[in-house]
């Protein structure tokens, strides 16, 4: 994890950095030290960690608007904080959480604006810019949104433009800020898989926060773990899955991180255990249901030690509820949780 | 680039288109034109013409009223209205709200003070000490308002350079002119009568008192506003997405924001001191471009802003001086008047098409 003297193949490395803020007239507070991670050419890393870990500290600090507090932050083989902004511009780009509203621009020319660090004094394209912005139009699969004007493009629309505009200064590093915050599922698979694509095509680095922890573990080539408190872990998703690091950064009341499953699973007021027979698709969701409502599964008589006081067997489109109750029947899931869910004495 | 290939899907065409350019200066110099025909006394634009390239006109007096009320008046009328809306413009951008106008600043406000405290409180006396230095007396009231904004301006420039907010900058400015604009009250109330007349008379704004010997401060300011503002275009366009952004672009956004106040303050500034506080075109004049080209690229709206502010104002003029009667009303009215219908009508329609 450690990496005193990188290789120069690093798009972006940070040198035991430490990150925070300095209020005014008081002493500085420090957010996370001692962080040495590398972003590779190629990776897609998502920055992942509960909300005020210091995600967006470290993310402003890698992207150059904000200073560390000790150590560095490379550019390639240079300080990242010591570059000018037209020269960080060409290199690094970013996609910030802020809505924004540029008026009546079309999504080409929010595109172009990309090109900035790179034309002349009147901004004026020239064919190899415009090439350029068409080109990350097309690579963001953008390419139908080209005369729209930004006002009238949806979240998830505007989202990709903005993400066109950041590949258009040609960057070797994209930093992007919470990217599916504001878009519905379908949207946020859909982008997250655009950016898998992207880093690897465009042999780019791209690190992103995000909240979408279950997406992130399955997309991202690296994953950043912040916990509250420090320290960064660095590692591909499987690893910090099975090594338990997942499920101890987000431990808290409530919610436990499923390291089998890789996904999380809510508590909700303990029911015990209860037996499951039945198999393949209705089986599977019939599990989910049970665990919803607060049951703990045991399927198809699994682990005999524990002791099941009611056991649901599923069939064709009907249940049979068996044991301390019952027998009942029952043609549909919903009916089943209903008499399920009603206290008993 | 990639292994991704380019679509054959077409893309919009970036820029200014040239026809819309030519028609505007057309009918830029058509305006032109018409200002120097109209007026208390009717000129035929074939005389007009011909004066201009030093011919003989019909009646020998013609020439004189060209030469020294209307052509002044015309160009100060055309360069005030780009000065005016390309500052509007620039103050809309920077802080980001449709509502900016040049004077957001405090700089007319500053003027006002200025021309206040010379026509109101040095009174006789003063002026007859101005007018005793011989040139300050033609510069009199120009020279008091371009002090008073130029005050203001640098106490605005002082702290921008402090503060990191521009919101802060917005609320200060305003507090400036709020400031100002009390003493100016303060003034107004302990003087005499004939001297508030006087004041009111500048308040009112016009481009008709600029003589060719202001001309020579007037033209080269707003020429040096303009080209600056013409410079900072390209930063226009990366603020448009605001300054985190703007920064990502490679935008140094304090040194950005110094050039643009120091533009629009000069433009705002230069106009206010010769011309008066001529309201309503910065505001207007760059909503109507976004309108009519249908864009916030700046690189289109600096220009167009120019030319269309120029035409509006010798419209407005024009319209002022009641072409055939002896009246004259005050140019303020008139900006309003006809303005605000236009805008009104202008934005409803903007925002039915689905813009926002």
């Amino acid at each position: 994890m450690n990496t005193p003297t990188p290789p120069t193949n690093f798009s972006l490395s940070t040198h035991n950095l430490a990150i925070g803020y300095t209020p005014s007239r008081r002493p500085a507070t420090v957010v996370a030290d001692q962080i040495n991670v590398a972003l590779r050419p190629g990776e897609l890393v998502a920055l992942i960690g509960p909300n005020g870990a210091g995600k967006s500290t470290l993310m402003r600090t890698l992207a150059g608007m904000q200073a560390p507090l000790r150590g560095q932050v490379c550019l390639g083989k240079d300080d990242l904080h010591r570059l000018p902004a037209d020269v960080l511009a060409k290199r690094l780009a970013v996609v910030l959480t802020e809505r924004i509203d540029v008026g009546n621009l079309s999504a080409y020319a929010l595109a172009a604006l990309g090109r900035h660090p790179y034309t002349d004094w009147r901004g004026k394209l020239t064919p190899h810019d415009e090439e350029v912005v068409q080109w990350a139009m097309t690579a963001v699969g953008a390419t139908a949104l080209a005369h729209r004007s930004v006002n009238e493009l949806s979240d998830g629309e505007r989202q990709k433009v903005m993400i066109a505009r950041a590949l258009a200064q040609e960057p070797q590093v994209l930093i992007l800020d919470e990217p599916t915050a504001f878009l519905d599922l379908p949207r946020r698979v859909e982008l997250m898989r655009l950016l898998g694509t992207l880093a690897y095509t465009t042999q780019r680095a791209i690190l992103l926060s995000t909240h979408d922890l279950d997406l992130a573990l399955r997309v991202a080539d690296r994953l950043w773990l912040l916990p509250s408190g420090g320290p960064l872990m660095d590692g591909i998703p499987e690893e910090l899955a099975f090594n338990g690091a997942l499920a101890e950064t987000f431990q808290s009341e409530g919610v436990e991180f499923d390291s089998m499953a890789g996904t999380f699973k809510l508590h909700r007021q303990p029911c015990g255990p209860i037996g499951l027979e039945g198999e393949g698709l209705l089986g599977q969701w019939t599990a989910r249901a049970l665990e919803r409502i607060g049951f703990e599964v045991v399927r198809n008589g699994g682990d005999l030690e524990i002791p099941v006081p009611v056991t649901v067997e599923v069939g064709a489109a009907q249940w049979r509820v068996k044991g301390q109750v019952g027998p009942h029947e029952f043609t549909t899931l919903a009916d089943l949780l209903t008499y399920l869910r009603q206290p008993r004495a | 680039m990639s292994i991704l290939t380019l679509s054959n899907a077409s893309w919009p065409q970036l820029g200014l288109r040239r026809l819309a350019l030519l028609g505007l200066i057309i009918g830029l110099l058509g305006v032109f034109m018409l200002s120097l025909a109209f007026g208390s006394v009717q000129i035929p634009l074939g005389n007009v013409v011909r004066i201009l390239v030093g011919g003989t006109a019909d009646r020998a007096t013609w020439a004189d009223i060209i030469f020294k009320f209307r052509l002044p008046k015309a160009l100060a009328a055309a360069l005030g209205g780009a000065a005016l809306a390309v500052s509007g413009l620039q103050m809309q951008t920077l802080f980001r709200n449709p509502l900016a106008d040049p004077f957001i600043l405090g700089v007319s406000s500053g003027a006002s003070l200025g021309v206040a405290l010379v026509i109101l409180s040095v009174g006789a006396t003063g002026s007859l000490l101005l007018a005793g230095l011989g040139v300050l007396g033609d510069f009199g009231l120009a020279a008091a308002a371009g002090l008073g904004a130029a005050l203001v301006l640098s106490a605005v420039l002082l702290i921008a350079r402090r503060v990191q907010s521009t919101v802060t900058l917005l609320i200060l400015g305003l507090m400036f002119g709020y400031l100002t604009s009390a003493l100016v009250s303060l003034l107004v109330y302990f003087s005499l009568p004939e001297r508030i007349q006087s004041f009111s008379l500048w308040s009112a704004g016009s481009f008709g008192g600029v003589t060719w010997s202001q001309m020579r401060v007037f033209l080269p300011a707003i020429l040096l506003g303009l080209l600056v503002a013409n410079v900072i275009a390209k930063s226009l366009n990366a603020l448009l997405l605001g300054e985190t952004y703007a920064h990502s672009l490679g935008v140094n956004v304090r040194r950005a924001r110094i050039w643009i106040i120091l533009s629009a303050s000069l433009l705002a500034g230069t106009v206010t001191a010769f011309c008066g506080p001529i309201g309503f075109l910065g505001v207007a004049v760059p909503h109507l471009c976004r309108s009519l080209f249908n864009t916030a690229d700046h690189r289109i709206l600096v220009p167009t802003s120019m030319l269309l502010g120029a035409i509006l104002a010798l419209l407005a003029d024009l319209i002022a001086q009641m072409p055939g009667s002896q009246y004259v009303l005050p140019l303020n009215v008139i900006t309003s008047l006809l303005g605000v219908p236009v805008v009104v009508w202008v934005i409803l329609r903007q925002r039915k098409g689905g813009g926002g």
